[in-house]
């Protein structure tokens, strides 16, 4: 699975200023009635972008300058709420393969996981840096470096967080959990015959 | 790390592996799916040529997409339908029982699990749905999941996981007369933060807790994601156990005293450990309603909104927003700005004890000129209850609509929606920008009783009025 490792992701940056921003705001709740990912990519922000005759609104992902962007720097709980796939989807889609932040909902941090788009985490005051950074030079670019768990670009760098098993999984190409469960059949079979409910309080 | 808590013992008696990254294999007891984050999952099976491994621990129910005035198919919303074709080959093709509208017990899926007595304690319980925190009420460990997750559930009955810390949030005393559990819940998000619960479980414990039926058990946990909590629950006991003796889904006889004895050594030890506690005091709740785009921007229903200008840095920022987006003014009562519309229902407040509260609020009143109320019970058979009840003629009789089970206008997948900047009173659980259908829409967050007092007066009031 050498393919599917995650060590470096390099590119130019798109900063989405906010605290909160839940997961109905990154995709709306209308677009979840697609039975496929596939379309997600045109999505993300849909009401922040567009007003309800499909004009432009002011949003960092309508801004030419930020087009092509790989990485995306945001504040604090960003994802909360639903727990809906189609928001890292939708922004994977769109062209973002990492997120820097001060802080992920936890439902919103696995999902990105589960799809090889590492989230990591930095304080505040580097995530203003950041940010303010991407916004005065958006054709810096940028890395994220799992291996040193650093952020750096334009002259800068910045360490970074995410839980250690995540990071593992990341680097090992095993994101994709699926494979790594499905090895323990028969502990998985185990555990099962160990719990009570699963023979019916016999 | 937390010792001796419901959470470390559901926790260990579930990890079956250690995985190479560190993480651990554990295994899902009881795994509920919908119509909208399922789809993919079933097509990564194909895809992989994989198969469910436990189908008698997966159950399939419809809840989101559905219409709420008729339950006739083929839906009028064509991708609605396509949305239910793929659930109903999905569950057959794949062998997962499948509570559709024929068989009486479709409904929200929070609110069938634990109506059927699917949920019991000492489980682990996954769904794609954040709501799933809901089940936590009868002491199980329960969070939502993405999709790529359900196809890890689908396919192997397990999630690669790493523990959480554990919480104790502690409120004692008594709740006053109409202060229902919804307050209680905003008013611990309020204290504690949206973000404030990010890697946590909480506890739910103290006097309130014990005194408090199932339901609002529910509710409370249901909200645990709103603090940021993926997970919550309270320890079960007489009140948990009497509620679900005689559920078609309970053991029974012998296998009844066995389970009995094996939930009751599930909770938390006397002198458990956790890695941090907090206290309420629940004397001093009261009845509350939102003002603003997140669960956490709240107030009494007496209280002036606050000044954005006295708040924190993050939190400030939050508050400028959501004063733009509402309309709403510092210094300002919720009471002051007149409503458009009246939701009443969802997995946070659509059960029977919900309908009961809101129907003795509204008996013998009307709903005032200009508000459009109506009622959306969480399932088929909560509806039944009600309509048992008479409590559907107390509704209509007051100028509510009477719907049909389903999500309805919690999350507006659906034809229920808010149109232009409508201000609605919504018992659900969300405030955030757009959730309710029009990207302006305005939500108030309340409890059911007060959503119906709301829906009378035209304005937010306090509901203690009319509850003699």
């Amino acid at each position: 699975m050498s393919d599917s490792k995650i060590v470096k992701i390099s590119g130019r940056a798109v900063p989405v200023p906010g605290d909160a921003i839940d997961t109905d705001r990154i995709i709306p709740a209308r677009y979840l009635k697609e039975i496929t990912f596939t379309n997600m990519g045109e999505y993300p922000f849909f009401d922040e972008r567009f007003d309800a005759q499909g004009g432009l609104k002011p949003h960092p992902f309508n801004e030419p300058r930020y087009k092509g962007a790989r990485l995306l720097f945001v504040n604090a709980n960003f994802g909360c709420g639903s727990s809906r796939e189609h928001a890292p989807q939708a922004l994977m889609r769109w062209g973002i393969h990492a997120i820097v932040g001060e802080s992920f909902a936890e439902i919103f941090a696995g999902n990105c996981v589960m799809l090889g788009v590492p989230p990591v985490t930095t304080d505040a005051y580097n995530v203003k840096k950041l940010q303010q950074a991407a916004h005065d030079n958006p054709q810096a670019e940028w890395t994220v470096d799992l291996e040193s768990m650093t952020v750096s670009g334009a002259g800068e760098s910045f360490a970074v967080k995410m839980p250690e098993s995540r990071r593992r999984a990341l680097l090992a190409g095993t994101w994709d959990s699926t494979a790594l469960l499905l090895a323990n059949r028969d502990q998985v079979a185990a555990a099962a015959a160990r719990l009570p409910y699963m023979t019916g309080y016999a | 790390m937390a010792k001796g808590t419901l959470y470390n013992k559901v926790w260990d008696s579930h990890v079956a592996a250690k995985l190479p990254t560190g993480q651990s294999q554990l295994f899902i007891g009881l795994h509920l799916i919908h119509e909208v984050t399922s789809p993919q999952a079933f097509d990564m099976l194909r895809e992989r040529g994989l198969k469910v491994a436990y189908p008698t621990r997966t159950f399939a129910t419809m809840d989101h997409i559905v219409p709420t005035t008729s339950q006739g198919r083929p839906f009028a919303d064509a991708q609605a339908e396509l949305m239910m074709q793929a659930i109903e080959r999905n569950t057959k093709e794949f062998g997962v029982p499948f509570f559709n509208f024929a068989t009486g017990r479709q409904g929200i899926v929070h609110i069938i699990g634990p109506e059927m007595g699917l949920t019991q304690p000492g489980m682990t319980i996954a769904c794609g749905d954040s709501h799933t925190s809901t089940h936590g009420a009868f002491g199980t460990l329960a969070f939502g999941i993405g999709t790529s997750q359900v196809r890890d559930v689908l396919a192997t009955q397990c999630l690669a996981m790493d523990p959480m810390k554990v919480r104790r949030v502690q409120v004692d005393g008594k709740l006053g007369a109409g202060v229902y559990p919804k307050d209680v819940i905003l008013a611990i998000i309020r204290a504690l933060g949206v973000e404030g619960g990010i890697g946590y479980a909480y506890e739910y414990a103290g006097k309130v807790f014990e005194d408090m039926g199932m339901e609002g058990r529910m509710t409370v946990c249901n909200m645990s994601i709103e603090g940021g909590a993926r997970a919550g629950y309270v320890n079960p006991d007489d009140t948990t156990f009497d509620y679900l003796k005689g559920r078609e889904q309970t053991p029974r006889g012998a296998a009844w005293d066995k389970a009995l004895a094996h939930w009751r050594s599930m909770a938390s030890d006397q002198g458990a450990e956790y890695d941090d506690r907090v206290e309420i005091k629940g004397s001093e709740i009261q009845p509350m309603g939102t003002w603003g785009v997140t669960p956490g921007q709240s107030v009494a229903v007496d209280e002036k909104l606050p000044d954005p200008a006295s708040l924190p840095g993050g939190q400030r920022q939050s508050a400028e927003l959501a004063y733009r987006h509402m309309g709403l003014k510092p210094g300002q009562t919720l009471s002051e700005t007149p409503l458009d519309v009246a939701f009443i229902g969802s997995c946070t407040n659509g059960r029977i004890g919900d309908l009961r509260e809101a129907a003795r609020v509204a008996r013998g009143r009307k709903v005032a000129k200009g508000v459009h109320a109506f009622v959306v019970p969480g399932s088929q058979q909560v509806r039944r209850q009600a309509m048992d009840e008479g409590l559907d003629k107390v509704f209509t009789e007051a100028g509510f609509e009477w719907r049909e089970a389903g999500c309805s206008m919690c999350l507006a997948m659906n034809p229920d929606k808010l149109k232009g900047n409508q201000l609605s009173a919504s018992s659900s659980n969300r405030n955030f920008i757009g959730r309710q259908g029009s990207p302006n829409g305005r939500t108030l967050l309340m409890s059911p009783a007060m959503v119906a007092a709301a829906a009378l007066e035209g304005r937010v009031t306090d509901a203690r009025r009319f509850l003699n």
